[in-house]
């Protein structure tokens, strides 16, 4: 097995791209990051490790914006994210510049892909070790999006997603919670997911909600604890009613 | 026969230009406009070869964008100004842009200003300034009433005597002009002084 990873143009014997799956792994160690559509906004939320108490942490921003209407979330290798997030960037611009029109959320997740597939196929190079959760709203239909890329370059559009780590219980919540909501719901239902493998607290989440007329806004760590905390109390409530009821008969 | 010009006032700074696509004997149309909105706080009036006008500005206008998308700030007026004097420098000696440029804006810090870039690169930082044949006319009329510190009022009215001058000593003056104005608020369009307005098509 170790014979096929060094030079990832090659197949192993059956039929495995072991760069590529190594890539996956990388991700897979990366911060658990979340993404949630609803009908009139889409909602990221990466966790936060806890900054380093010299570390100005307004340096590190997980949820970036491409154009005025997309926005990425990424877990990952962040230094190769920084270069995806650069060339997407300049695409935005370019596209805007050749076709002015904005980019819409399929086009820009297309060329990211795009860009990841490129280098499970080139000499000498190696996959991004990142998945990207791409968020943001079509320029004339006005309808909300989420697309998931990864390393080998796959992409689709989801309702909504997780990736990094423990994504998979993420997405089993979500699997059985999710419903299309809107506003401070979809907000809520995104910290609930994000919740279920971080320590709870604004501290250790960031969150950004994307919507037609304001574009991306980040939230702050004040507004992410109070829905916190509303999220908690909700809980309570909920385990209290399944106590209470045997009463009643 | 593209007339722009624009003057810096209190805490603002303002844009003329023309509004005539012209193809040698022939007016294209008269609503052109010919100022563009860099970014939030930003003009852009340029003048010269039609096809250079919109792609050079346009270019300028979307690495505005990404700086600030890159950068997570805004790019100041004086920034943006060396930007487009150094891609005319650039470009001089293998494939020249043959635009002029008035590119007026403001900045928290520094307020109004306004930079005259000519298509050779020419750049200076001004209180007024003018492109043209209009120049002729709008420059000497605003020597003769600018002072520093106008409000909008007196600067609007100092556009329009120099409106007038032009049209009434310019051969071949164009009929429609576009004041457009920047200031803390952001920029934006003030008025336009019409003298022709494009006939509407009549109903097949």
């Amino acid at each position: 097995m170790a014979r096929y990873d060094r030079a990832i143009t090659v197949f192993s014997p059956d039929g495995h791209l072991f760069q590529v799956e190594y890539a996956l792994e990388a991700v897979r160690k990366g911060n658990a990051a979340v993404g949630v559509r609803g009908t009139d906004n889409v909602v990221l939320g990466v966790e936060k490790k806890s900054t380093a108490k010299l570390q100005d942490s307004r340096s590190v921003r997980k949820i970036v914006n491409l154009d005025n209407h997309i926005a990425l979330a990424c877990a990952g290798l962040k230094a190769d994210a920084r270069v995806l997030i650069n060339r997407a960037r300049v695409e935005c611009q370019s596209h805007r510049l050749t076709v002015e029109d904005p980019v819409t959320v399929e086009y820009i997740t297309r060329y990211i892909a795009g860009l990841q597939q490129k280098y499970t196929q080139s000499g000498g190079v190696r996959p991004f070790g990142l998945s990207t959760l791409i968020v943001g709203f079509d320029p004339y239909t006005g309808t909300p999006s989420l697309y998931q890329t990864d390393p080998s370059g796959t992409f689709s559009a989801w309702k909504a997603n997780a990736t990094g780590r423990n994504s998979n219980s993420i997405r089993e919540f979500l699997e059985k919670n999710y419903k299309e909501v809107s506003g401070h719901e979809t907000i809520k239902l995104a910290i609930r997911a994000l919740l279920e493998v971080v320590e709870s607290g604004g501290k250790n989440i960031e969150v950004a909600v994307m919507t037609k007329e304001e574009g991306l806004r980040q939230l702050e760590e004040a507004e992410i604890d109070a829905i916190v905390a509303e999220i908690e109390a909700e809980k309570a409530a909920a385990e209290a009613a399944k106590k209470a009821p045997p009463k009643e008969t | 026969m593209e007339c722009v010009f624009g003057l810096v006032g209190n805490g603002f700074a303002i844009v003329v230009a023309d509004t005539s696509a012209v193809h040698s004997i022939l007016v294209h149309k008269s609503n052109e406009d010919k100022i563009m909105l860099l970014d939030s706080h930003k003009l852009i009036a340029a003048s010269g070869e039609p096809g250079d006008r919109v792609q050079f500005t346009e270019y300028i206008q979307k690495n505005v964008a990404l700086y600030h998308f890159r950068n997570g700030i805004p790019l100041t007026t004086a920034a943006a100004a060396n930007f487009t004097r150094g891609e005319l420098a650039t470009a001089l000696r293998k494939n020249p842009y043959f635009v002029n440029v008035l590119l007026a804006g403001y900045d928290k810090e520094t307020g109004p200003s306004l930079y005259y870039i000519d298509y050779i690169a020419t750049m200076h930082k001004v209180d007024k300034g003018a492109f043209g044949y209009g120049s002729y006319f709008s420059l000497a009329m605003m020597d003769r009433h600018y002072h520093s510190g106008m409000t909008v009022e007196e600067a609007i009215d100092l556009v329009d005597k120099c409106i007038m001058e032009i049209r009434s000593r310019l051969v071949v003056a164009p009929p429609n002009f576009v004041i457009k104005i920047v200031d803390k608020e952001g920029a934006r369009q003030y008025a336009w002084r019409e003298s022709v307005k494009d006939a509407p098509v009549p109903a097949a």
